[in-house]
């Protein structure tokens, strides 16, 4: 066999002359302007400003909604404000006052969209056609000064925040992380008012609570300002050296990662485990609902984001888990009332899922991708129409649904309250992860990837289709009747009308959102797109809204998700991965050449060049 | 008795007759090389035989079972493995993945077992593993080390036709069917994997029907070459005896060529 011949050094001549650094392109920002206004006169004419006005971030000077406003042309402006991709031949580009004018011409656009916007319906009343554009309206984003004063200090804010976004540009990388990371994050405790001044009650701290919190909502200005220092000093400090820590942690033998990763795991459990002690009922009510999604996350990310069979009717299941758990507990059962109790109704809710699951999925078999998903979109449907029709009335009481379903029990146990109900759904949370985990790296877990990537193939290579197919819906449809079976009790009834298309949408956003294939990814996705919209309830009404503004931006910039899988990463960063597997094998060679000169200069092999 | 036996088998697609009446056998231990003109059947001969595709007509029998009617894993079960005239890997799985799909069919680990983390399901995860590597390991350092963990799309074209081979070698086959191995390869590389066929049988004990359009690796590997023209096997025999037969000459030069020569 032909050996590799050592790659023998060759001097490169390095290019003196570069080609000059392309320039912020100003074109794009003046659109970005554009598009900043037409931003800002969006949220403000479809009613977010004024709905979110009733919320203080930092009392009083700053609501959600001058925060959604004012966003708009400082995010921007950062954005437009952005240097062009270093290229090869190019010189690095450099920082100057072209940001700052990009940033400005965005700030420009805005405030000459919000001023048209504000005489226009000042002068015409614009309320037939846009319900929302009322009086109110045009008093907050002229500051209650009237049209023409307001309107000039609304011009100044806008031009001086987009420079400001553009200003950003020229502060240095760790600085202006942290300044990044101290806004969002005091935009984030200001916004969560609710459970973080629960936290600092329950945790016997409430006169924090006084010094954080003005009495009408939000943050003080104290409160703001300490917040912003923590969260920039965090980010000054500790973050640049996170890389470091983690490659220390890469140095770690194997036996103590594997140590060191449980001890997280179970001080993270201990941690979320006493969350719902701390922050009393209304926030464990929105806890025990994100644990129901995530449980449906995790069981269609099975199904979606490991087996790559897109399931848009996945909300049948969760039907069938909590319809089976209401007529075999609950005295209310129409029909038939075994009365079991909940861990007795569990196997049979488990077989009735199995089988739901099968029933699906018998008939997709030979369906792939779009069919697939609007054929599983119909299975959806027929679950509610069923459970909603005359013909199963009698077994499933229409629309008047199943009541009295008992509280949980163990023992002596029961749990009542939203508190109490966490920890079930805390530990049907855990085994559904730990079942996702394992099969991700397993026969089955590879078996279904290998289908994803490409059928035909793996059914070549000895993959039984058919059966990894079901398989897949299967384990899917039990971890969604866990769901089902919990929000049964946990609600105690259970209406047709609770299993709608909707649930479906959702558990899909929140996988993608928060990266599919990726089990860190669904809790993320399941805190951000159920647990928010529950705490801003301004917000619900705007809720599909911005799931739909969310699923462009990830798609645009961040396909992979929020915390992606590192599957889907490979397949959304193709050229990267190229060039660093290039690079490896480079570094590879040179190790090899270097040992081989080690060894001592083989015959033949010239010296140093 | 041979190993595999295709017996009178027929395939039409719409008008078209991809095969016609093949009869073709394969001994245990041989390396045989189809060849024949662009559209002549060879890759829909290899589709009949994993089960891509059935045949309209005739039986082909493989070590005792009759695969006509069979899916491909099944028949991938019973011990044919097969790589893909364009490379068909599973591009965003590792390099180790990959191969570690191959012995799915040799493993028997369920749902439930995995769940439960039983000593069987790690011993078998752990077999797996190894078998993989093994096969891995067949092309020397080319696909284990560094590049266990890479992405199958990160590796060279001729890594890509290396990893197709290991994938099929895991499966644990008695018999291999290479699609074009040595396609978009340049000769060096090419002479490599001419020797690895080679190897394959003699060491890993393989018997491989491949179908290959470089004439020097069909010399170099085959102990017999079957030369199809429209579905037809037009001839039979050694390298030397196809190469000078008059019917192969007239089908990969055409008639006339032959006449004025």
């Amino acid at each position: 066999m032909a050996e590799i011949a050592p790659v023998r050094k060759v001097a490169v001549v390095e290019e003196e002359i570069k080609l000059k650094a392309e320039e912020v392109d100003l074109q794009r920002a003046a659109k970005l302007g554009g598009v900043a206004g037409l931003v800002a006169v969006f949220v403000s004419a479809n009613g977010m400003v004024q709905a979110f006005a009733e919320r203080a971030i930092i009392s009083p000077i700053l609501s959600m909604g001058y925060a959604l406003l004012f966003l708009v042309p400082l995010v921007i402006g950062y954005l437009a404000a952005k240097e062009p991709p270093v290229r090869e031949g190019f010189e690095a580009p450099k920082k100057g006052p072209r940001n700052v004018v990009a940033g400005l011409l965005v700030g420009v656009g805005t405030a000459v969209g919000l001023a048209l916007f504000v005489l226009v319906a000042s002068v015409v009343n614009l309320r037939p056609v846009f319900l929302n554009v009322s009086p109110e309206l045009l008093e907050l984003l002229t500051f209650g000064q009237g049209v023409g004063p307001g309107l000039a200090l609304l011009v100044v804010a806008c031009v001086v925040l987009g420079t400001v976004g553009g200003l950003m540009r020229l502060v240095p990388d760790r600085l202006r992380n942290a300044l990044w990371g101290g806004l969002a994050w005091t935009l984030l405790i200001g916004l969560l008012e609710v459970v973080v001044a629960q936290l600092f009650r329950g945790l016997g701290l409430g006169f924090l609570e006084d010094i954080f919190y003005a009495p009408l909502g939000g943050l003080t200005l104290t409160g703001a300002l300490v917040v912003f220092v923590l969260a920039f000093l965090y980010y000054y400090t500790v973050v640049p050296r996170v890389d470091a820590w983690r490659a220390n942690y890469a140095q770690l033998p194997a036996e103590r990662q594997r140590s060191f990763r449980l001890g997280a795991l179970v001080a993270v459990v201990v941690i979320v485990g006493l969350l719902p002690q701390v922050l009393g009922p209304f926030v464990s009510e929105v806890l025990d609902l994100v644990g129901i999604f995530l449980l449906m996350g995790l069981g269609l990310n099975i199904v979606v984001g490991f087996a790559g069979l897109l399931d848009l009717g996945y909300v049948a299941f969760f039907a069938v888990g909590a319809y089976t758990t209401a007529v075999l507990t609950s005295p209310a059962s129409p029909r038939w009332s075994p009365e079991l109790s909940f861990w007795l109704a569990l196997p049979f809710v488990i077989l009735a899922a199995a089988l739901a699951g099968i029933v699906v999925g018998t008939p997709v078999l030979r369906m792939r991708g779009d069919y697939l998903a609007i054929v599983t979109l119909g299975f959806g449907e027929i679950a509610r129409l069923l459970l909603l029709s005359d013909w199963l009335r009698p077994y499933f009481g229409g629309a008047q649904g199943i009541l009295k379903i008992p509280n949980l029990s163990i023992g002596p146990i029961v749990f009542r309250t939203p508190v109490d109900m966490f920890y079930p759904i805390l530990g049907f949370c855990l085994v559904a992860a730990y079942i996702s985990w394992k099969l991700k790296d397993s026969r089955i877990g590879r078996a279904w990837m290998a289908m994803r990537e490409d059928e035909q193939v793996a059914e070549a290579m000895g993959v039984n289709i058919v059966e990894l197919k079901l398989k897949a819906f299967i384990v899917g449809a039990i971890i969604a009747s866990f769901g089902g079976a919990l929000f049964a009790v946990k609600i105690g009834s259970v209406f047709p009308h609770s299993f709608s298309l909707l649930v479906s949408i959702t558990v899909l956003v929140l996988i993608i959102v928060g990266g599919m294939g990726s089990i860190p990814g669904v809790v993320v996705g399941a805190l951000a797109l159920v647990g928010l919209p529950e705490l801003l309830r301004e917000f619900q009404e705007y809720r599909l809204l911005a799931y739909g503004v969310l699923l462009i931006l990830m798609m645009l910039y961040r396909p992979e998700g929020i915390v992606p899988s590192k599957q889907w990463m490979r397949e959304l960063h193709e050229e990267e991965l190229m060039q660093d597997a290039w690079l490896k094998m480079e570094e590879e060679r040179r190790r090899q050449a270097e040992a081989q000169a080690a060894e001592g200069k083989p015959a033949g092999q010239p010296g140093e060049a | 008795m041979a190993l595999l036996e295709v017996r009178n088998v027929s395939k039409d697609f719409g008008g078209l007759r991809a095969i016609d009446h093949l009869d073709f056998h394969v001994e245990e231990g041989e390396i045989v090389s189809v060849i024949g003109p662009n559209g002549a059947g060879k890759t829909t001969l290899f589709n009949l035989i994993t089960g891509l595709f059935q045949p309209d007509d005739g039986e082909i029998i493989f070590d005792g079972h009759n695969l006509v009617g069979l899916r491909p894993d099944q028949i991938t079960k019973l011990g044919i493995a097969r790589t893909f005239q364009t490379v068909r890997l599973f591009f965003n799985m590792s390099v180790l993945e990959n191969a570690m799909v191959g012995q799915h069919c040799r493993t028997r680990s369920g749902v439930i077992d995995t769940i439960l983390s039983l000593p069987r399901q790690r011993q078998e995860e752990e077999r797996i593993r190894q078998k993989a590597i093994e096969a891995l390991s067949f092309f020397g350092t080319r696909l284990v080390g560094f590049r266990l963990h890479q992405p199958a799309f990160v590796l060279s074209y001729a890594n890509r036709r290396r990893l197709e081979i290991a994938r099929a070698m895991a499966t644990e086959a008695k018999l291999l069917l290479l699609d074009e191995p040595t396609a978009g390869m340049n000769p060096r590389e090419t002479l490599e994997l001419t020797e690895l066929i080679g190897r394959l049988r003699d060491e890993k004990g393989f018997t491989i029907v491949v179908i290959e359009h470089d004439m020097r690796v069909v010399k170099g590997v085959s102990d017999r070459v079957v030369v199809l023209d429209y579905g037809r096997k037009i001839a039979e025999g050694t390298y030397d005896e196809v190469a000078h037969n008059e019917r192969v000459l007239e089908a990969y030069l055409g008639r006339k060529a032959v006449r004025s020569a």
